[in-house]
Formats: C-alpha cells, sequence, structure tokens
C-alpha cells in the first residue's frame, strides 16, 4: 500500500488547493495519518473509496478525541553581546502561549478487497465551542452513520450531512457531552468500600470522617446527605 | 402450617379439653398422618400461598451479562422448571417476578420500572447482581443506575458478579419461602391484598443532567455512614 506522504500527493495532484497534512504518530506502531481540511473532506474520502489502487471500502472505526485548551511555555535562546567587550551573554526568554482547544474525529479505513489498510483520516473543529462542524462521511461509507452519532452524542461534534444526527446512547433531553474533559457529572456519590483517587476526594465531601463529626450529633452530614434530591 | 388451620400453637394446647364446639385441635404431626392416609385438611390461605409459591413466573427480560446466568438457571442443566419458575412470560401482565439481572442505565431505567408497574400483584423483584444492587463495577460513572432499589421495591437481593444460576434459584426459594409466609388478611397481609397502600411507583422523567427525580426518597435514603480515618 501507498505511504501516507504518497497518497497526499496523489491527493493534492487530484484536488489542487486541498488541505491535507500528515500527522506523523511518533511511538512504536508508527501509524500516520492525514489531516484534512473540512472543505474537501467529503469529496477526498468518495476518492479514497473509489481509487482503483486503494479501494478503501470500509470504515472500521470512528472515534472522537476532546484535545482541551493547553498552555504551552516556549523557551527560546537569544545571545547578546556584552557593551563592556566580554563574552557574549545567552539569554533564555521564556513565553506562554495558550493552544486553543479542538474536537477530533479519526476514521480508520481498511480496503475488503485489496486486504490493505488501515488508512487513517483526521478532521477537526475550529474550536470547542461555537465550531463544531465537521462535514460527515456517512454518505461515503454506510458503517460510520452509528458512530457519528455516538461522536456528536458523548463529545458534541456536529456532522454536517448526516441523515439522521440524533443523541445515540443518552436520552434525547440531556444536555451534555459526557465524555469530555470538562464534562461534571451529577452528584449522585455513594459510599464505596475502598475509595482511592478521584473516589477518595469526592468520598470526603460526602461523609464526614470521625474527627470531623461531633459526637452528640452523628448524624449531621447524613442528613445533608439524605436531603439531596 | 397455617394459623388458620391451627388457632392455638400445638404445644401450647391442651390436648385433654380441646372443646369440640370450637374445632379440632390437632397437631402437625396428626395431620401429615392424615394426609398420608388420604385425607387433606387445609386452610383457604395455606392453599392460596402454596399455590402462588410454586408458580412465580418470571418475566422474560434481561439487561447484561447476568441474563446469562439467569437463561442457564431456566436451562436443563440448573432447571428451574423444579421450582414451578419454567414459565417466563414475554409479557408484564403475565409475569410474577421481575428478575433484574444485569446493568440498568440511566436510560433504561424508566423502562424498567415501566414494566414493574405492568405486573399485575402479587408481584416480586430480585436484583440480581453487583449492577442491580449498587452499580457494580459501574457505580462510579454516570450513565448507570447506583441500584434499582431506588425505584422500585426489592424483595431478594443476589450478589455476585454474576451470581451462579444456583444462587438465582437459592433467590426463588427465599421468594417462596417469603410467600409461604403470607397472610391473606389482616394489618400482616402484603400489599396487593390491601387497599390502604398505593403499589404504583412514579416513574423519573428524562431531565437535563441526569434522571429526575434521581431516586425515589420513599424507597430510599442515603446510609448514615461515618469515614474511617
Ligand atoms: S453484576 Fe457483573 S455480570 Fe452482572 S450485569 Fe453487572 S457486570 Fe454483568
Amino acid at each position: 500500500m501507498e505511504t501516507p506522504e504518497q497518497i497526499r500527493d496523489r491527493l493534492l495532484a487530484r484536488f489542487p488547493g486541498a488541505e491535507i497534512t500528515v500527522v506523523t504518530n511518533p511511538g512504536t506502531a508508527a501509524q500516520h495519518s492525514l489531516l484534512l481540511g473540512a472543505a474537501h473532506a467529503a469529496a477526498i474520502a468518495q476518492f479514497l473509496r473509489d481509487d482503483a489502487t486503494l479501494k478503501l471500502d470500509q470504515c472500521s472505526n470512528v472515534t472522537g478525541i476532546d484535545w482541551p485548551e493547553k498552555e504551552i511555555i516556549e523557551s527560546t535562546k537569544t545571545t547578546v553581546p556584552d557593551p563592556a567587550g566580554g563574552a557574549p551573554k545567552v539569554v533564555e526568554t521564556k513565553t506562554k502561549r495558550l493552544q486553543p482547544g479542538y474536537l477530533e474525529v479519526v476514521y480508520h479505513l481498511y480496503s475488503i478487497a485489496l486486504r490493505h489498510g488501515p488508512v487513517i483520516l483526521r478532521l477537526r473543529t475550529g474550536n470547542r465551542t461555537d465550531q463544531v462542524t465537521v462535514p460527515s462521511l456517512t454518505p461515503v461509507w454506510r458503517a460510520c452513520e452509528f458512530q457519528e452519532r455516538e461522536a456528536y452524542d458523548l463529545y458534541g461534534i456536529k456532522f454536517e450531512g448526516h441523515p439522521d444526527l440524533r443523541r445515540i446512547l443518552m436520552w434525547d433531553e440531556f444536555k451534555d457531552y459526557p465524555m469530555r474533559k470538562d464534562y461534571v457529572e451529577p452528584d449522585d456519590y455513594e459510599w464505596e468500600p475502598t475509595p482511592h483517587g478521584a473516589v477518595l476526594a469526592k468520598a470526603k465531601t460526602h461523609y464526614p470522617s470521625p474527627a470531623a463529626q461531633p459526637p452528640d450529633e452523628p448524624s449531621v452530614a447524613s442528613a445533608k446527605e439524605g436531603a439531596k434530591p | 402450617m397455617s394459623d388458620a388451620a391451627r388457632p392455638v400453637p400445638a404445644e401450647q394446647a391442651t390436648p385433654a379439653s380441646p372443646t369440640p364446639i370450637q374445632g379440632v385441635v390437632i397437631t402437625d404431626r396428626e395431620r401429615d398422618e392424615l394426609r398420608r392416609q388420604g385425607i387433606l385438611l387445609t386452610s383457604l390461605q395455606e392453599l392460596y400461598t402454596w399455590g402462588c409459591s410454586n408458580s412465580v413466573w418470571p418475566l422474560n427480560f434481561g439487561l447484561a451479562c447476568c441474563a446469562i446466568e439467569m437463561i442457564a438457571a431456566s436451562m436443563a442443566k440448573f432447571d428451574i422448571a423444579r421450582f414451578g419458575s419454567e414459565v417466563f412470560r414475554p409479557s408484564p401482565r403475565q409475569a410474577d417476578l421481575l428478575i433484574v439481572s444485569g446493568t440498568v442505565t440511566k436510560k433504561m431505567a424508566p423502562q424498567v420500572i415501566r414494566l414493574w408497574n405492568q405486573m399485575p400483584e402479587p408481584k416480586y423483584c430480585i436484583a440480581m447482581g453487583a449492577c442491580a444492587i449498587s452499580g457494580g463495577p459501574f457505580k462510579q460513572g454516570y450513565n448507570v443506575l447506583k441500584g434499582i432499589d431506588r425505584f422500585i421495591p426489592v424483595d431478594v437481593y443476589i450478589p455476585g458478579c454474576p451470581p451462579r444460576p444456583e444462587a438465582l434459584l437459592h433467590g426463588l426459594l427465599e421468594i417462596q419461602k417469603k410467600i409461604k409466609g403470607f397472610k391473606i388478611s389482616g394489618p400482616d397481609a402484603p400489599r396487593h391484598l390491601r387497599e390502604d397502600i398505593n403499589c404504583h411507583c412514579p416513574v423519573p422523567e428524562f431531565g437535563e443532567h441526569d434522571l429526575e427525580p434521581p431516586t425515589n426518597p420513599e424507597f430510599w435514603q442515603a446510609p448514615t455512614i461515618v469515614r474511617k480515618e
């Protein structure tokens, strides 16, 4: 099978002006992927499916990813010549940069006819709040339908051109996107025999230690807990 | 042995002075002896509970992995038919026993409660497995109900992940024991024989973040717990 770079070059020849970037995977799996711009994504997908040498006729998996805003600290070293004529000094300046967050969809494509794959496509949204639309690939691969609905349900990625974009796992009235990093789950904590980590932190807010409990009023916290709706 | 057939406990009755007008007082042994001779002395209550307890028909309904064990219990090797419960009814209108066998997601919970409401009295509920009892391995998640007893009254809890079919049979025997202890009149009668108890369980609505309400306070209150240091 062609490498992602070869596929990119062929695509660029076929779709001049399309945004296609190869995203390399530095890990041992070395599964590099193609990041597509929204404008040409659907046409490129159609081409990948019908092209005689690729024939990517199966979309096996659609994954959603949430990339929250990240603070990146960059340090730059500059050499300042000493005005007194001594050796030049190296000054390190640190700049903070806020990398905006975005949502991402990853498609794993295989060819059953030619028995090769995967070719990995990525689509990114503009941000995590109001520009969350990417083109749907369901018209190209029917198998994407439920998986794109799942990505919509759990991450809030809107797929333009999807034939039936509704929630699939959560109920229709649900307002949150539970797989996003900043999701706050309903506070229905209940006693856990061996709490640790995040659960221990929750446990501490919900039932007190004997030291914090006045000896003659043993159910202060439980009254609060019982009053919880 | 029912109390109606034996107005005075046999041990306390003075066998020398039974008044023939009030009725015959006989011991359990004498009754068994009569049975062996083909004479059946019984009461309506005994007949009623005997009939009820040996024809507990479960609802044909499974939710997750625990349902596989429930199915195994109904097949030849474990043979739930030995206890009169082989008739799994596909309609709640014909069922006596709701075996909540598996994970109850919040999306599924209103349907489970609706099924329970559709079953005619007398009806019984078994919470089978860690999930149905407390949410089990998914307890700290956002979309699993932390125990079906937050919404419907549970008669028997069967712990395990999953419980073995023998455990389910044991649970069924416990239900039978409970039915055999029923009084058919008076203040100790079960809820379906009394006018003053409303057997309807309110069905929660799908809210924007959680079920509304998240528990039914009539059935479930958060326990009083003090954390160990
Ligand atoms: S208790 Fe265990 S076996 Fe039963 S439904 Fe839950 S996870 Fe599955």
